[in-house]
């Protein structure tokens, strides 16, 4: 049987979730198994619709000290739930949350594990995931050769598959070991998506000069509904906030459309952004790196670029 | 108070990757090796900053690997930390890895013991969350501020779209990424006095690989930029409808 451990937030189920039960049903499918879902502590959203993204069966532990996420208490919580279900895979986000616990919850199983796939495990003969490697620069094939196998799914690298099929739900009764972190507060940046769910990322580098000069970067955003990043140096010299650098050292994200404005295309940027599906540059050097890794490129600069893009974009919008 | 910082060699940032041996093996021709960056910057100047706190504070450094990883271990000691140990196993499986680092962690029993969030070589981001399960401790990961207060540990954590802080006690297992303190550089006086911090070698002791990379793989290269003329963004937006399908 194929596990699917379900994250959620504020008691609601992550996005990263629904591409983990769609990556996981499908591998379910591959190996002639059931795909059932785990869910700890209590959500608003309603579980037997879990059966859309292909979860065959629903787990809920529903137990309100779960709401609060304890790295040591939910990996023992999952661990102990995979053993008494008889688990052979288990699915997990390479979120935040994900990445804390998958690593683990194998220990506990005495599993190997592949962190931040990024494509279906080969199953003919063994069991051999992909996953990038070198912060973007490359993939490895992984075999892993025992018995029970976990795998932790990069964000926006399989995608979902819907049908109007749905999950039976089945209450759970484990024992839950008492939590030693207090959760003393939580601050969320408000009205964003967070960078690694958003499928429209629009970027801005050293080019852009100052952070008095964003206001061009955030109307394009703006028009199009994307979340906002930058390149290092932005980020170091306070320009704008720490999340928002992606790179080697910062995060790696896969969108849709990654427009890059201003920004050089330094190897350690790249490595952030190259697993984007279509990449835009807006650069005023025509020799700059970066567009030897886009799709599109206009040589310009980006203070009439950018706004003549927005216009576009509206104007296109208000056609459609 | 005793503190367990992660070491981890890893390839400079520059370096372009490329394979060898029917794409099984790195090439390390001409490769520049440094400190894993989020190991050098965030935790082992984290641990230096609470011992310039607090003068009772001890730092040991671990690192699984062969010789080859001393004159990283080197560059640490220089930048801070009073003794080093190297386990010397070479594996890349991290199930192997964190089992080393657990089975010293429990003969030395540390208050605190610090990893970077993830290497920047195979990206696993899993010792911390595995020591957590060998060690039985609890473990925060992606931290980006320590504060300590008596024995209360306050620990903020990025989530997805924000940030969580958190209170507990020692022993603890944190994963340190940006925020978590500055860069420093090494100085004169820090690299004589690495020359001569000890440096303890422990042999291998766990062998059994749960994973293995089969072979490597570059991603495919982009056919070449479509480029558009800057005065006519409509057919930018045309081809991004039409054409990318991704708006
Ligand atoms: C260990 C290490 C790790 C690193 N990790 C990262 C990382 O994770 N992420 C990261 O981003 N960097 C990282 N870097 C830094 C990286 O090497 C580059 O220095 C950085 O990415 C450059 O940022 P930039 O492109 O914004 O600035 P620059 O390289 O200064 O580029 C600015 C660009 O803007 C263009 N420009 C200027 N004016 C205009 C205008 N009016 N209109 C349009 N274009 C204009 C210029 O032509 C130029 O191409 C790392 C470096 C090291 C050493």
């Amino acid at each position: 049987m194929v596990l699917i451990y379900i994250d959620q937030d504020e008691q609601e189920i992550k996005k990263a979730s629904f591409e983990a039960i769609s990556y996981g049903a499908t591998i379910a499918k591959q190996l002639g198994t059931t795909a059932e879902a785990l869910l700890l502590g209590t959500v608003k959203n309603n579980l037997a619709d879990l059966g859309k993204w292909g979860a065959n069966k629903v787990h809920h532990v529903n137990n309100i000290v779960l709401n609060s996420f304890d790295a040591r208490v939910n990996a023992t919580v999952v661990a102990e739930t995979a053993k008494s279900l008889g688990a052979t895979v288990l699915i997990f986000a390479h979120n935040l949350n994900g990445r804390a616990i998958a690593p683990a919850v194998a220990v506990k199983l005495g599993a190997g594990i592949v962190t931040g796939a990024c494509a279906l495990p080969k199953t003919d003969a063994g069991f051999v995931v992909t996953k990038t490697v070198f912060s973007g620069k490359a993939f490895a094939s992984i075999e892993i050769s025992t018995p029970i196998k976990v795998i932790s799914i990069n964000q926006n690298s399989f995608g979902t598959v819907i049908s109007d099929a749905i999950a039976t739900v089945h209450e759970l009764a484990v024992a839950v070991p008492s939590s030693t972190l207090k959760i003393t507060s939580v601050h969320k940046i408000q009205g964003e998506v967070p960078l690694t769910e958003a499928s429209l990322v629009v970027s801005g580098g050293r080019g852009l000069k100052g952070p008095e000069h964003w206001g061009v970067l955030l109307d394009l955003a703006k028009a199009l509904g994307a979340s906002t990043a930058c390149s290092r140096p932005v980020s170091d010299a306070d320009w704008r906030p720490h999340h928002e650098h992606v790179g080697q050292t910062g995060i790696q994200i896969a969108p849709n459309l990654y427009i890059a404005i201003g920004i050089s295309g330094a190897i350690q940027h790249l490595a952030g952004v190259n697993r984007s599906k279509t990449i835009v540059v807006i650069n005023k050097d025509g020799e700059a790196p970066f567009f030897k890794a886009a799709d599109y490129g206009v040589v310009g600069d980006a203070f009439e670029v950018v706004p003549a893009l927005t216009a576009a974009i509206l104007k296109s919008k208000s056609n459609a | 108070m005793k503190i367990l910082v992660c070491i981890s060699k890893t390839p400079d940032t520059t370096t372009k990757i490329a394979f060898t041996e029917g794409n099984t093996k790195l090439d390390e021709n001409g490769v520049q090796w440094i400190i894993n960056p989020y190991d050098e910057w965030y935790s082992l100047v984290k641990a230096i900053e609470l011992k310039e706190k607090d003068a009772s504070v001890t730092i040991h450094l671990i690192t699984v690997g062969g010789a080859d990883t001393e004159p990283i271990i080197r560059k640490a000691l220089a930048l801070g930390g009073d003794e080093a140990i190297r386990v010397n196993n070479n594996s890349n499986d991290s199930f192997i890895v964190a089992q080393e680092i657990a089975a010293i962690a429990k003969e030395g029993s540390y208050d605190l013991i610090l990893t970077g969030k993830e290497t920047i070589d195979y990206n696993s981001a899993s010792i911390g969350s595995m020591l957590c399960a060998l060690l039985d401790q609890n473990f925060i990961s992606a931290a980006v501020k320590l504060d300590l207060n008596g024995n209360t540990l306050q620990v903020v954590r990025e989530i997805d779209g924000g940030e969580e802080t958190g209170e507990l006690n020692f022993p603890a297992i944190i994963s340190c990424q940006k925020g978590m303190a500055e860069q420093r550089i090494p100085n004169m006086r820090g690299i004589m006095a690495a020359r001569t911090k000890p440096l303890k070698v422990v042999e291998a002791s766990v062998t059994n690989a749960t994973t293995h990379i089969k072979n490597f793989e570059l991603p495919p290269a982009k056919s070449g930029v479509k480029l558009i003329d800057p005065d006519n963004m409509d057919e930018l937006v045309r081809l991004l409808k039409e054409e990318a399908k991704v708006i």
